[in-house]
Parts: C-alpha cells; structure tokens; sequence
C-alpha cells in the first residue's frame, strides 16, 4: 500500500472511494480502507477534503545515485538505417540534457554502420558508444541486451531513453531487469524535477483516460521508452563531431555460441503499402460513420487532394473496412498533423489520445453531442456524404 | 508438454469514461474481463494442447481474491489449472516487482517448457513484464508474437513469426522460452459451459503467497518497486473550437476558407 | 437475484457468442434468406450450445436450469431466432429423451444432437389438437417390430432442419391424453413429407412447417417410454420448453429496453432529449420494472424446477405467462418512443415487434398458463 489513511482525520465521506481509478478504497465503518491493488498513484491524496490521506511511498536505493551521469538515448537503427524515433530522442535527450547539466550521448548497436555515428554527432550526439560487431546486425534481444548492459554497468548513465518501438519495447524491459532498475513504457512527455534533477517521466494509461507521471528515485539509470512521434526531432548541424567510444574494444565484447539464443531466421517487409501516419502533415481518417468499408474511397479522394494520408478509427479497423496499419489512437499510431479531419469518429477516448495534439482538428459527424467535436477546431454537424464532396468541391473552386 | 499461461484481470477500458465535471474517471459498473491479450496467450497454449496429447496448461495470475473469476474463465476455456499469487505484499508492484512474484510462481509450477503471455495488459499498456519475467527466469524470449510456425517437440525449438511496424522477423528460439502474443497471433476460443461448470464446482485454483513462494516480502510489492507514481491525472480535454453553420455549401467553404488563410493548405 | 461466478460466467459466454457470432449482417441475412446459414448453424453445434442440458456423460454440458436460461435470454436479447434454434434442440427436442430415453436411445440419440451431430424436432401440435393436445389424430398402430404412423403435425419448428422428430401419436384411439406414446422418428424414413414452410410475421429463420406421416413403419425399439405414457412426457418437456420461451421473452425485453433507451437519449425533438420528457421516462421507468420483475419471477421458476418443487409446473407457466406478456408491452412500448421510425425496417424494435408476439403464443398461450395456474389453485 502507498497510501496511508489518517483515521482520526477521515470522515468517510467517500470521496476517496468514487474517485479511485483502481477501485481500492472501500468505505468500511465510516472509514476509508485502503486495499491491496493500490498503485499509490495519490489521486486520494489531493482529492481528500479533510487531507486524511497521505502517500507514504518509501525511497528505496540500491545505488549510489550520485555515481550516475549523462542521458543516453538507444540509437536504434534497422538495416543501417537510423529509426526517426532516434532523433527524437536526441532532441529530447539534449534539453533533459541541458537542463540537468550533463551530456546527450547515443548508444549504437550494429554491424558496420559508421555512417550512423557522424549522423548521431551532427544529430547533436556529445558522445556516441558504438558496438560494432557482425553479431548485432539486426536486433535480437540476447545480443543487444548484453552489450548495451554492460556499457551500462562500466559508464553509468543516469538516464536512458529507448524509442517504444516494438524494439524498443522488447529491449527495455529487458535492461532493465538486468540493471537491477525501474523502466517507464510509452511516454508521452519528460520533465526535469528543477529540485533534485530527477526525471519525471508521463504516460498515457487505462487506454488513454488517465495520465501518470512516474519517477524512479532511488534506482539508476533512469529508464524510458518514449513513444515515437510524440517528441520533437533533434536539429541536424552538418559536421558537428564528438567522442567515439567503441565499446567491442573498451568492454572487451565477444559473443559465443548459444550466447543470442533468438535466431532471426528472415525479416519478411509487409506487402501492404507502408501507412507513414506518424511524419503525415495532413490525415483524413474516416470511422464507424462511413458505415461501410466503400466510405474510404471518400476519404481517399479527400486526402488526396490535400496531399495527405488516409487514418481510421478503431471502430473502422475492426469492422475490417480498412487495415489496422491505418489506426490512429492509443493502440494505434499517435499523430500530430497540422490538418487532422475525423469523418463519421465519435471521439472515443482511445482514439482522442492519438490526435488531439493536432494542430487543426476538423471534425465531421452527424452527431452533434459526438465527443469528437470537444476537441475541434472547426466542427461540421452533418451528413459526411454530402459534406466531404462539398468540401472537395470548395478546395476545387480555391485551386482554380 | 508443460505450458504456463500468464494472465491478468483488467478494468474494461473501452467502458471506462470520465466524469465531465470532476474530471475524474467513473469506475462503476465498469466489468472486470480476462485482458485481451492474454486471452491470445492463452489460446495458443490450448492449440498446443489440441495437437500435444498430455500437454498440461496452468494459468498463473497476479491479483486480488476476486481474479479468481477470471482464472474461471480460462479454466472454462479449456486450461488445466490456475495459479493466483495474491497477497497484500504484493500489493503497488510496478512491472519490476511484478515479474518478481509471477517469475517465482512459474518457478514453483516447475518443468515448464513454454510460457505464454499477453504482449501488454489494457490497464497499463506497459508490455514489461513478460520479457521481465524472461529474464527473471533467465529464459529467452520473443514479444509480439503474430504466428507459431512450428513447435519441435523433439529438437526441442519453436519458430515464431515477431510482428514488427512494418513487416515481420522470422526467429527461432530454444525451449523453455518465453512468447509474448500479440491480438493477430489467433481468435481465442468461447468457454463451454460445461467446463464454466467444471471451473466453478470442481477445478482446485490455488492462491499462493510469498511464503508459498518463499519471496522476501521485501523483494514484493510496493516495496520491490523502483518506480513510483508521483501524480496521476485526466488529460486536460482540448477546448471546444467553432461548430460551423449554414447549408453543407457554406460551411464546406468555411472550411476551405479558413484552413487557406491559415495558409495550411 | 443476485448470480453467482458461475452464472455470471455462463451469462459472459452467452453475451460474448451473440455479440460476436450473430452481428446485424448475419441477422439481415436471415431475415432476406428465411434461413440459418449452414456455417452458422455448425458454429452454434460446435459450440456445444445444443446440448447445454445434456448430461456430460452424453457429450453435453450438464447445466441445470438456470445457466441454460441464461444461455438463451443473452442469445434471444441479440436474435430470437437463433436463440429459438438452439432451444429447440435442447428443450422440445432432448427433453422427451433425457425424459424416458433408454441407455441405447440416450446414446444414439442424445449424444449425437448433445455433441453437435444431429438436429432434433418436437412434433406434437396438429391441425386439429393445438391448445387441446390430448386431441391428437396422428396414430400409431403395431405391426410386429414396427410402429405405423399416419397423420400431419403442423407448425413444427425447424422440421425442415430435423434429422429426427419426436412424435406423439395415439396408441389407444379410445383413451384420449392417456392413449398417446411418443416415437423417434427418423426423418429420413419412407413415407414422410413436409408441408410449405409457413409465411410467419417474426422469428423469421427457423422455418415451421408440417410432417405429414403417411405409413411410416418406426421400429419398436424407437419407441421412446411405456406405451400410452407419452402425455405426461409431453407436457413435463412442455415445463422445460416454457422456461425456455420466459428466457427468450427476457431477452426480447432487454432488448427493447436497450434500444428504447438509446433512442430516448440520441432523438431530439422540441430543443431536447425525448428522454427529458416525462411521458418517454415513465415508459421506460415501467419497462425496465417490468422486466426486472419478470426476471426475478423466471430465474426463479428456473430454481424450483430443479428442486422438483411440487407446484414447479404452476411457476413454470407463470414466468412463461407474465415474461411473454411483458415482452410485449415492451416491444409495443419501443416502438412508441422510437415514433414512425420504429415501423420502418431499418431500425431493430421493428423485429423486435413481430418477434415477441410468437412468445405468448406458443408453447401454450398465456391462456392455457393461466388455464395450468388456476387448476394448480382450484384442484
């Protein structure tokens, strides 16, 4: 339990006990209970009227957290090609960087990637720790875990970023059992404490309804995925150089036999046309109001003209009208456009999550009670039918 | 074959809504439900079990007293045995404590040749803690399990195809592993209400707890727990923008119109 | 009441097979077609869902009462007459044999429809012998090993789909409801025909139609129990079949009670919700007691059957009696608050409306269940 009640301040009004997000407070004998599933995520905590609750969340060490220093950020690169979610992280890592006064560093795992390294430099790399060697050509769990461990171990950094990916998402957890560490998924926004310069790391949970900030204060490194397209992208300066660690040489890594127990057999590329939702400037995403999967030529047709790319809710992949690739929302991709129209999407939370970062949501429903329009900019009431042709039309008369 | 499947009772999240006012999330009436995706773990496992005559299927799960219900479910659906670990020392565990106890549970079901898990529960959304219990258990493991493509009994090795963002990886792994099953990998099978019967009169689910386990109620829990969460909070919803008027004409040039002095299009 | 896990359980599995296997495609198609689709009907089979009450030891699941009404309200809720397939073949088709079946009978019969293999129909109703079933005309006259069986059953459900019928057929012309024996009887065999499916206003899907019997030999050993017993049999399956008909009207009335709801919240007339109207709430106010009161009435009848409470038949027929009735006025009312658009097709209160009105009609109509609660009372 990480929340404690003060029985002689609580008055068992039951605010505590509706307001839970995880159901564990009960009202017994007018008096807050708490219960085995709490998570300690203090919403009680500030809600309580009477300030009976108080979070008694123990700091825990192992380490000496003072002996950590540097942000490093997983330089995740696929077929000798950088992920975006790498620069991503390097813009992010440099103003936590910044911010606690160390250094950015990437750590790179591959076979013969060189070029990488001056891209991670002019990327804004400070340092960049290189593990080059035939072994870790393409990810696999065992190889990738053990060298990037061990240079964790020899260097200490203080923090490491890791892009969710489902790379990054299969190394990570991995890590940081090995590291003995906590490890946050699927961030969506990171923050120095300006106090103790510990990182605050907020995630999306409960499918996108509630958002938990988390931090790891007595464990080192400080572990995060970040989920890709949600951070800002590092700026490149063309011949910025720094330090090159190789840590084949410097950690002395040798793989035997048996050693990577994951045999990547073949990677086989989806035939399906690649669905870039996340770099899209415009998406046009139709839902459950299409009513049929024939509602997506309408959609295409607009997206289209805008120069964009087709996105889907949920309720549209489901109902098989079009391909799960095309999902925007939290199990989907997150977006953030300039121009994002929901045709016929009621606005489920799910998919709120994924796009209300938008700059300009246009939003189309015949519903006007539809949640969707709580966060558009500009809102059509009506029969998407009538009103994407009309729009077509309107973008047809502007041209000419 | 001696298969573990993990499994976790979650709040349905597509049920869960937020108070407009309070900004708070309304629980009630909410359903507690077997989480999607290990009812794909799960269902591969009984695959398995329909081709391996003798493959045994236990379900272990991390919860308080009333996931009993669920590990009912997967006894219905066809599983063998259940497992809950429960205990208030567990309590407030964060993925890193979690695949402490659920590592020390598959440890005491013992011999297991495959673990099945879901790639990541809806309540969390976290996927940590089946490659965690891996490398707790020290096994090898491969997340987003999209296809079994061959289980070798005898040379003792599995073929699994790894869903990645733009395509897949064919990997081959030794067992005992760990595989961590993503919605495409199968259809998971209804009960049948002849074993929901079974589950709820007859079947013997057994509640273990740290001593069970022998667990250091330090190694547990909230206390086991590097990360703690500071604040929780309901994403500030965006302000409601302008809703256009007119006939479908207008309010199409509207749009246009506005979007174009924006110079966004 | 309040359900345990396990029926919680068997609620969640019903819920789940509807909602996932029955979606409005696939009811719109039965509707068009007049038909389960075959694959349909195989999933329902593989399911298990046809021997719900068949004991485990034959292939089945072995649930009591109670699980198995709440198997059909939760697929009636979705498709009556889905729900109605399914009921046919657990109730009015199983019933006689797990009634008086010999353990030769049980096997070749039962297992099979049990494990999903065989489709079983109740022929008891005739032309001339509806409400009066005594009355039937069908006879059955020895000859040596074999049984010859002649008359017409009519508004047999799913005949078409049966691979047997159990009928019940005068064995004593002279006795009346005590001269009747119940035959299994092979649809396949010489001498039968079936009638034009009949044209029916709901429950479109599972065809009815007559069997007509012309010299139909049925060896003796498909004789199902005593000669001159097969009334008693008829009307303690009737019991189950009763149950079977609350459920499906609870269903029907959930049903109409969610749509009705729905609407009340989405349909805006005069600047508002219709729900905000006080005529529309008390509707819905009285529709949702209704039903919880026919629930509670239903799961009950259902405990007391397994009990072999004496007066279990009287309950019986007050469920089927009081949850057919509500289920219309339900419907009736669903209609009503959904306005004109309730008439039209597109909207799912329309067959909501033509199916519930089979509910008090067969399986005894509600005046043969008052006709069985006032002789329970006046005897």
């Amino acid at each position: 339990m990480a929340v404690k009640i003060i029985n002689e301040k609580c008055i068992g009004c039951s605010i505590c006990e509706k307001n839970c997000p995880f159901g564990a407070i009960k009202i017994e004998n007018k008096l807050a209970v708490v219960l085995d599933n709490c998570t300690g995520c203090g919403v009680c905590v500030k809600d309580c009227p009477k300030n009976a609750i108080e979070n008694n969340a123990t700091s825990m060490s192992n380490v000496d957290i003072t002996l950590y220093h540097g942000v490093w950020v997983f330089a995740e690169q696929r077929q000798g090609k950088l992920m975006p979610v790498a620069i991503e992280l390097l813009g992010e890592g440099k103003r936590l960087a910044d911010e606690i006064g160390t250094e950015v560093c990437a750590i790179l795992c591959g076979d013969n990637v060189d070029g990488l390294v001056d891209e991670l430099f002019e990327y804004g790399a400070d340092k960049v720790y290189y593990a080059n060697m035939p072994e870790l050509s393409t990810y696999t769990a065992d190889g990738y875990t053990d060298a990037i461990y061990r240079a964790i171990l020899k260097y200490k950094p203080e923090i490491v970023l890791l892009g969710a990916t489902h790379i990054g998402r299969d190394l990570g957890p991995s890590l940081a059992v090995k590291c003995g560490t906590g490890l946050t998924a699927d961030c969506t926004k990171l923050d120095v404490d300006p106090e103790d310069k510990k990182l605050m790391q907020t995630r999306p949970a409960f499918g996108g309804n509630l958002m938990a900030t988390i931090v790891c204060p007595g464990h080192r490194p400080q572990m995060s995925t970040v989920r890709p397209g949600v951070m800002a992208k590092a700026e490149r300066t063309s011949g910025k150089k720094g330090q090159l660690i190789d840590l084949k040489a410097e950690l002395k890594l040798k793989f035997k036999a048996g050693d990577i127990r994951q045999k990547v057999l073949d990677i086989v590329k989806s035939t399906a046309e690649i669905v870039n939702l996340t770099d899209a400037e415009i998406i046009v995403s139709g839902g459950n109001g299409l009513g049929n999967a024939e509602g997506f030529k309408l959609i295409k047709q607009l997206a289209d003209k805008l120069g964009g790319t087709v996105g889907a809710s949920r309720a549209a992949v489901d109902a098989g009208w079009i391909d799960h690739s095309h999902q925007v929302g939290q199990t989907g991709t997150t977006v953030k456009p300039k121009i994002y129209f929901a045709c016929g999407i009621s606005g489920a939370i799910q998919h709120l999550a994924g796009m209300q970062s938008s700059d300009y949501i246009i939003a189309i429903n015949k519903n006007e009670n539809a949640p969707i329009f709580e966060v558009t900019d500009y809102g059509i009431v009506g029969d998407l039918y009538k009103v994407i042709p009309a729009i077509i039309e309107a973008l047809d008369a502007q041209a000419a | 074959m001696k298969i573990v499947v993990c499994a976790k009772q979650v709040p349905d999240t597509n049920e869960v809504k937020i108070d407009p006012v309070k900004g708070t999330l309304i629980r009630d009436g909410v359903p507690s439900i077997l989480n999607p995706d290990d009812a794909n773990a799960l269902e591969a496992a009984l695959k398995i079990k329909d081709d391996y005559a003798g493959t045994d299927v236990t379900v272990v799960s991390m919860g308080p007293p009333q996931a009993t219900i669920m590990l009912k479910e997967c006894i219905a659906m066809g599983a063998d045995n259940a497992v809950l670990l429960s205990s208030r020392a567990f309590g407030g565990a964060d993925t890193c404590a979690t695949s402490t106890t659920i590592a020390a549970g598959i440890k005491k079901v013992g011999d297991v040749d495959i673990i099945f898990a879901g790639r990541q529960a809806i309540d969390g959304d976290t996927a940590q803690v089946g490659p965690q219990v891996a490398q707790r258990l020290g096994l090898p493991f491969v997340t987003y399990v999209q296809n079994v493509r061959e289980l070798n009994e005898k040379e003792r090795k599995v073929v699994v195809e790894r869903q990645l963002e733009d395509g897949f990886e064919v990997i081959e792994v030794g067992l005992p592993c760990v595989l961590t099953a993503v919605k495409e990998l199968n259809t998971p099978r209804y009960m049948q209400v002849g074993r929901i019967l079974y589950a709820c009169d007859e079947a013997d689910i057994k509640v273990w707890n740290e001593q069970d386990l022998t667990l250091d109620p330090a190694d547990c829990g909230l206390n086991a727990s590097p990360t703690k969460v500071m604040r929780s909070f309901t994403p500030p919803p965006k302000g409601k923008g302008e809703m256009l008027t007119g006939t479908v004409t207008e309010m199409a040039n509207s749009v246009v119109g506005k979007l174009h002095e924006k110079h966004l299009i | 009441m309040v359900l345990t896990e396990k029926y919680q359980l068997v609620k969640k599995l019903a819920r789940d097979f509807a909602e996932n296997e029955i979606p409005q495609e696939l009811q719109d198609e039965i509707e068009a077609t007049h038909e389960l689709p075959v694959a349909f009907r195989e999933k329902i089979a593989k399911s298990g869902l046809l021997g719900i009450k068949a004991p485990k030891s034959l292939g089945g699941q072995g649930a009591d009462t109670l699980a198995y009404v709440l198997m059909i309200e939760e697929i009636a809720r979705v498709s009556m007459v889905s729900s109605i397939y399914i009921s046919g073949a657990n109730s009015l088709g199983s019933g006689p044999l797990m009634l008086a079946g010999t353990q030769e009978q049980l096997e070749k019969y039962l297992r099979p429809i049990a494990e999903g293999r065989m489709y079983p129909a109740f022929g008891l109703t005739e032309p001339g012998a509806g409400s009066d079933a005594g009355g039937v005309q069908t006879t059955a006259v020895k000859d040596g090993d074999y049984w010859i069986l002649n008359g017409r059953k009519c508004f047999i459900t799913a005949a078409p789909y049966a691979d047997y019928t159990m009928i019940f057929a005068k064995t004593d012309p002279k006795a009346g409801s005590r001269g009747i024996t119940t035959f299994i009887m092979d649809m396949n065999l010489p001498g039968i025909s079936l009638g034009k499916p009949e044209n029916k206003m709901g429950i479109i899907g599972v065809p009815t139609s007559d069997i007509i019997m012309e010299d139909v030999c049925v060896h003796d050993n498909d004789r199902l129990g005593d000669v001159n017993k097969g009334f008693s049999n008829a009307m303690k399956t009737l019991d189950y079949g009763r149950l079977g008909v609350s459920a499906q009207s609870l269903g029907v009335g959930q049903a109409a009670l969610d749509e009705a709801v729905k609407y009340a919240k989405e349909r805006k007339q005069f600047g508002q919700r219709i729900g905000d109207f006080q005529a529309i709430r008390f509707m819905i106010a009285d529709m949702a007691t209704e039903l919880y009161a026919a629930r509670e009435l239903v799961y009950n009848a259902c405990i007391l059957k397994d009990k072999n409470d004496p007066q279990a038949s009287m309950y019986c027929s007050m469920a089927k009696y009081y949850a057919s009735e509500m289920c219309n006025h339900l419907a009736y009312k669903a209609v009503q608050i959904h306005g004109g658009y309730g008439y039209i097709k597109d909207y799912k209160v329309e067959r909501l409306y033509r199916d519930a009105r089979v509910n008090s009609l067969f399986e005894g109509t509600s005046q043969i269940q008052q006709i069985v609660i006032a002789n329970n009372l006046l005897k």
